[in-house]
């Protein structure tokens, strides 16, 4: 069995598409935002890869073909961003503005925790780009000197983390406005925030993939002068 | 057909970012290149959303799923993650919630004073 499923190309895939289907399920049986299909997901397929002893790599060996579209859908983003352009334009100053204050809370807040918890220099530049993309983040954290595999991680973490709470956020600091939805999804937690956005309405999702691109950027340079500081 | 060219020009569009993201010597991923890429064609009319939209909305729906397998890779980082779980945990708690905030709340307050301007304006011709 387990030499099989090691072998399998199709095995991969197969249980990351099921495991997300199940999910699915489960969060239209309950209702419940922390009951996310992507987190369900996830969980559901380490427990399959503890149980039956099968190696990350194996399982990979079929599931890099779902991530190999990871590249193209994020390309589609420009689409639904395209059809809000005329919003864009029309609200240019308070996107500029929005997604420029979370940047800067962004390495603020990585910033003074890192004072608080006193983290080595290198632990400071490895969070530093926790926020952004996958893989802009790498990048900035290998050209800081950081531990890239941890970033890796702390960025996953990050998205799954502000999927599944957004909602919740939202209504604590009562944001209502769709466009302020979608730069905070999308500039705290980029893709998979972005994943979420999508759900909620078409603005959320062209202004959080808007928010992907821009903060990203602003990232990789705030980052390199926040850098610095300690 | 249809589906088949919708995916081919996405396909070229991301190639030519990950010809971008090899001759420019800065960290910006292929998808981000991609993404401006798509941007301009669509904005000059180079390519007409009828030309990508179908096979674009699907790959944006099915987006969360793409996520998984970096997801389920977390097994492998558990190691390296280790030693300092506790700060690590406390500080991507804190700041997902500090980002989302402030980039929410700055924004939103950004529309609402604009439509009150606009809204004073017309009071006072």
């Amino acid at each position: 069995m387990k030499a099989y499923l090691a072998d399998s190309v199709f095995f991969g895939a197969v249980i990351s598409l099921a495991a997300y289907e199940a999910g699915l399920l489960i969060r239209r049986r309950f209702k419940l935002a922390v009951l996310n299909p992507l987190l369900i997901a996830t969980v559901c397929v380490m427990a399959v890869l503890t149980l039956f002893k099968v190696e990350y790599r194996h399982y990979n060996e079929g599931a890099r073909y779902i991530s190999y579209l990871l590249t193209p859908a994020t390309v589609c983003l420009a689409v639904p961003l395209y059809q809000q352009l005329m919003l864009l334009r029309k609200n240019l100053k308070a996107v500029a503005g929005g997604i420029t204050a979370g940047v800067l809370a962004s390495l603020a807040s990585v910033f003074v925790l890192a004072k608080l918890f006193s983290l080595t220099h290198e632990q400071y530049v490895t969070l530093l780009p926790k926020s952004i993309t996958t893989a802009i983040g790498m990048g900035v954290s290998e050209e800081l000197g950081g531990i890239s595999t941890i970033t890796v991680a702390v960025i996953i973490v990050t998205g799954i983390l502000g999927n599944v709470i957004a909602e919740s956020v939202f209504k604590i600091f009562r944001i209502e406005e769709p466009i302020a939805k979608g730069l905070a999804l999308g500039t705290a937690s980029h893709a998979i925030g972005t994943a979420k956005a999508m759900e909620l309405g078409e603005v959320e999702g062209a202004m959080s993939s808007l928010a992907i691109a821009v903060a990203g950027l602003m990232t990789v340079v705030g980052a390199s002068l926040f850098a610095n500081l300690m | 057909m249809k589906y088949l060219k919708q995916f081919c020009i996405i396909l070229l569009i991301s190639f030519l970012g990950e010809l971008l993201h090899i001759l420019i010597p800065l960290p910006i991923p292929a998808s981000v290149y991609g993404l401006v890429l798509m941007l301009t064609a669509l904005c000059t009319g180079i390519l007409k959303l009828t030309q990508v939209r179908e096979t674009a909305d699907f790959l944006i729906e099915i987006m969360p799923v793409m996520f998984i397998p970096a997801a389920v890779g977390l097994l492998e980082s558990w190691s390296a993650l280790q030693p300092i779980w506790l700060p690590v945990i406390v500080v991507t708690v804190l700041t997902t919630i500090i980002v989302m905030a402030a980039t929410g709340r700055v924004t939103q307050y950004m529309i609402h004073r604009s439509h009150r301007q606009k809204m004073k304006g017309a009071d006072t011709p």
